[in-house]
């Protein structure tokens, strides 16, 4: 028996061989299947940038303008993949630079492992050149991090790492290695990590809790499912549609969760939040049962919590144990991986459908539809919409296409009008907001899908906050898909003064450069469309383009995304104008 | 607005690895929430390698609850657990220098009697005393002493000890 275990012991990890840690690092990462990454080189990295040069056949290395943009494109990647997205930065700034991204990645859930080149451990606490406290520094915001001094440390933490990051409720894992452990030889073996004992990746499920949940589902009048990221992390879109089916439960989903469930689907409500859909928000109100699956209440969900949802009883699915009861209060939680838990519960679910109460969601779609949906896709202003930009979009691409769109007004529109056919298809940074985040996105998203067409739909303000990543375009001729809809304005922001400020338009007006001149000096072919009827062949132009391909739109200045839940207003009390 | 409950005082324990950083990440979970730690004891605990946190805080029970979820959720942490006063015995340990000049003084015998404090130590300059017990205890002792001009006080985080058994050893064999 012993022996056994030795011999499947020994087949698990590869045979010790003398390397240096640099090396050990990207056999690491080979190991652990990673065949593309984004970096930056600097001083305190040179060493694992040797050994990327010597490996360029086995792990492609994407140079980007920025550190900011290699981790937004390593999470692009990873959002559109579900694969770990890997990023390499120097000490000092090149670390720094990364804490916007990880932060990102931490609250929308984000597999990731940074590495980072840290000063020789000679030097440390020195305030040695480039030196900083990533570590602290990036603790607050990642799952896990740890700083290795000597080499031998190097394949467990790697190992370690990628379990962590991609385990359970995914996150941000950041790796300093000191430059002399980079350097130093060590016996090199491999063997991947399955379990840190203090750590739980899964929560068990408890089955009292299914058939709680189940008894409640089955005798429920006005059921409302409301489904997050957390179906698409756990690859449940297909568990939520039997589930959803069976049950006949009308269902919206967050802004993260969009495309878990195709939008056409007769189940499918709309999106719910502040700038959601006018019915599921009203509805959320009168559920008599309230099924929250993978998702976690987040205050743009919710709007004033002491009036959401009060006379409904919640049913929470769930994979990590501190989100329960952490915004609303549930009545059964169930823990664990929603892929093995809502099929564990459909069994338990009456054959059922609600068509009066799935009418409700219709009746106020029509009211939603006549006050703000069809001015934004069929305006009679003169001034272009993003919506119909986006409706454009969408019904040239027939809903195929990876929207990867930024903060602000247009990244509303993009959730509210973009027709999804595929799961994985809205790539935004929802939880942290980042502006900036689309177009390096967009490039690491298009690297890990190539043949999706991916669209970037970026604002003004947010594109010029990492334009630099065009340069990355130009180098590695990602055929990405930039639409940025213009307003010259920072339109959300500046919705927010006309509504909240009086109209004290503070520091939103933009003077813009010639955007187009910009993209050409890039190489990057480039339209600019500023009349309705142009729109319409531009965008068919840049679908057919094979490479990547610039379309400014120029937006109507002052038009405001509605429906709108008011701050601290309560969620039935949603502004249509 | 949510109502909040009122504060009360909770001793919260956290079982994790000995790994450097932790501290950091454990305390950047309070200073998130803007909770100002009282106190705050770092040593091993009962198990060979596992290190025990012992932090008191104020806050109300919805929040600390949420806290203690928070801090668990750390790759790196085993279990947390927070206790009410009730639940808890704990103490705290209290050392007071004082120039030699008073070391014959009946008074300042006679307290240290009624306190069960005891001298560790004395030089030809100064002595010291120690003594162990609640806050409020030592807060007294040290009302009774600063009249004769301390020369150094200093006294430690609050360690406990729950009522309630707390089952880590069974927990972590349920790890491996």
């Amino acid at each position: 028996m012993e022996t056994l275990k030795k011999e499947i012991k020994e087949k698990k990890s590869s045979k010790p061989v003398r390397v240096a840690g640099a090396e050990a690092v990207i056999k690491c990462l080979l190991e652990e299947g990673v065949h593309l990454a984004y970096g930056y080189p600097g001083g305190a990295i040179m060493p694992v940038y040797d050994e990327l040069y010597k490996y360029k056949d086995k792990l492609h290395h994407v140079l980007t303008r920025h550190e900011q943009g290699a981790i937004h494109a390593a999470q692009g990647f990873a959002r559109v993949t579900g694969n770990t997205g890997v990023v390499f930065a120097t000490s000092g700034p090149g670390a720094t630079n990364l804490v916007t991204g990880i932060a990102d990645a931490q609250i929308d859930s984000t597999p990731l492992v940074c590495i980072t080149g840290q000063v020789a451990s000679h030097l440390l606490g020195s305030d040695a050149f480039q030196e900083t406290d990533i570590v602290g520094i990036s603790t607050p915001v990642t799952k896990w991090n740890y700083q290795i001094t000597k080499a031998s440390e190097i394949p467990e933490v790697i190992a370690k790492a990628f379990y962590i990051a991609k385990s359970g409720r995914p996150g941000p894992v950041l790796i300093d290695i000191t430059k002399d452990a980079q350097f130093e030889e060590f016996d090199f073996s491999y063997k991947k990590c399955e379990n840190v004992r203090s750590y739980r990746a899964v929560p068990e499920t408890d089955i009292t809790q299914i058939e709680a949940a189940a008894k409640l589902i089955n005798s429920a009048k006005k059921p409302f499912v409301i489904f997050g990221q957390g179906v698409i992390i756990g690859a449940a879109e297909k568990e939520l549609k039997t589930f959803i089916e069976k049950a006949g439960i009308p269902s919206a989903s967050t802004a993260l969760g969009l495309s878990a469930l195709k939008t056409k689907h007769p189940l499918h409500v709309g999106m719910v939040g502040m700038h959601g859909n006018y019915a599921p928000n009203v509805l959320t109100n009168e559920c008599d049962v309230l099924i929250a699956i993978g998702m976690r209440f987040d205050d743009r969900v919710t709007g004033n919590l002491s009036t959401y949802a009060k006379q409904a009883k919640v049913v929470h699915f769930e994979i990590d144990p501190a989100e329960i009861d952490k915004n609303v209060k549930t009545t059964v939680a169930v823990l664990g991986d929603v892929k093995d838990t809502l099929t564990k519960i459909t069994p338990l679910i009456q054959q059922n459908s609600h068509p009066h109460w799935l009418d409700q969601f219709h009746k106020l779609y029509k009211k939603e539809e006549e006050a703000v949906i069809n001015n934004q896709l069929n305006p009679t202003k003169e001034g272009l919409t993003m919506g119909e930009v986006l409706h454009t979009i969408n019904s040239q691409t027939n809903g195929e296409a990876v929207i990867v769109s930024d903060v602000g007004q247009h990244q509303m529109f993009a959730c509210r009008y973009a027709n999804f056919e595929q799961t994985r298809s809205n790539v935004t940074s929802g939880g942290l907001g980042t502006m900036g985040f689309a177009l390096p996105a967009a490039i690491g998203a298009k690297m890990g899908v190539p043949n999706r067409e991916v669209i970037a739909v970026i604002g003004d303000g947010g594109y010029q906050m990492t334009i630099q990543e065009l340069g990355t375009i130009l180098q590695t001729k990602a055929a990405v898909k930039i639409v940025v809809l213009n307003n010259s304005f920072l339109g959300m922001v500046r919705q927010w003064q006309e509504l909240f400020f009086d109209r004290r338009y503070a520091s939103t007006v933009m003077t813009n450069p010639d955007f187009i001149k910009i993209a050409e000096g890039y190489g990057i072919e480039a339209v600019r469309v500023s009349e309705r009827k142009n729109l319409s062949n531009a965008i068919e132009k840049m679908v057919a383009s094979t490479e990547a391909f610039f379309l400014e739109v120029v937006i109507e200045k002052e038009d405001n995304v509605f429906p709108m839940v008011p701050t601290g207003a309560s969620v039935s009390d949603i502004r249509l104008c | 607005m949510l109502i909040m409950e009122d504060k009360q005082k909770f001793t919260v324990s956290v079982y994790t690895e000995n790994n450097i950083g932790l501290l950091n990440r454990l305390s950047a979970i309070f200073l998130k929430r803007h909770i100002n730690i009282e106190s705050m004891t770092v040593c091993e605990s009962e198990i060979d390698h596992v290190h025990r946190f012992t932090f008191v805080v104020e806050v109300p029970e919805e929040q600390i609850r949420k806290v203690v979820g928070q801090l668990e959720k750390q790759i790196e942490v085993i279990r947390a657990f927070y206790h009410t006063e009730e639940e808890i015995i704990y103490q705290e340990t209290a050392m007071f220098k004082l120039s030699t000049a008073y070391l014959y003084d009946e008074k300042i015998q006679n307290k240290l009697k009624l306190r069960r404090a005891h001298i560790v130590t004395i030089t030809t300059s100064f002595f010291i005393i120690e003594t162990t017990g609640l806050k409020e205890d030592i807060d007294r002792l040290y009302e009774k002493l600063k009249p004769y001009g301390l020369l150094q006080f200093v006294r430690s985080g609050r360690i406990a000890i729950t009522r309630p058994k707390m089952a880590i050893s069974e927990l972590l064999q349920e790890f491996n």
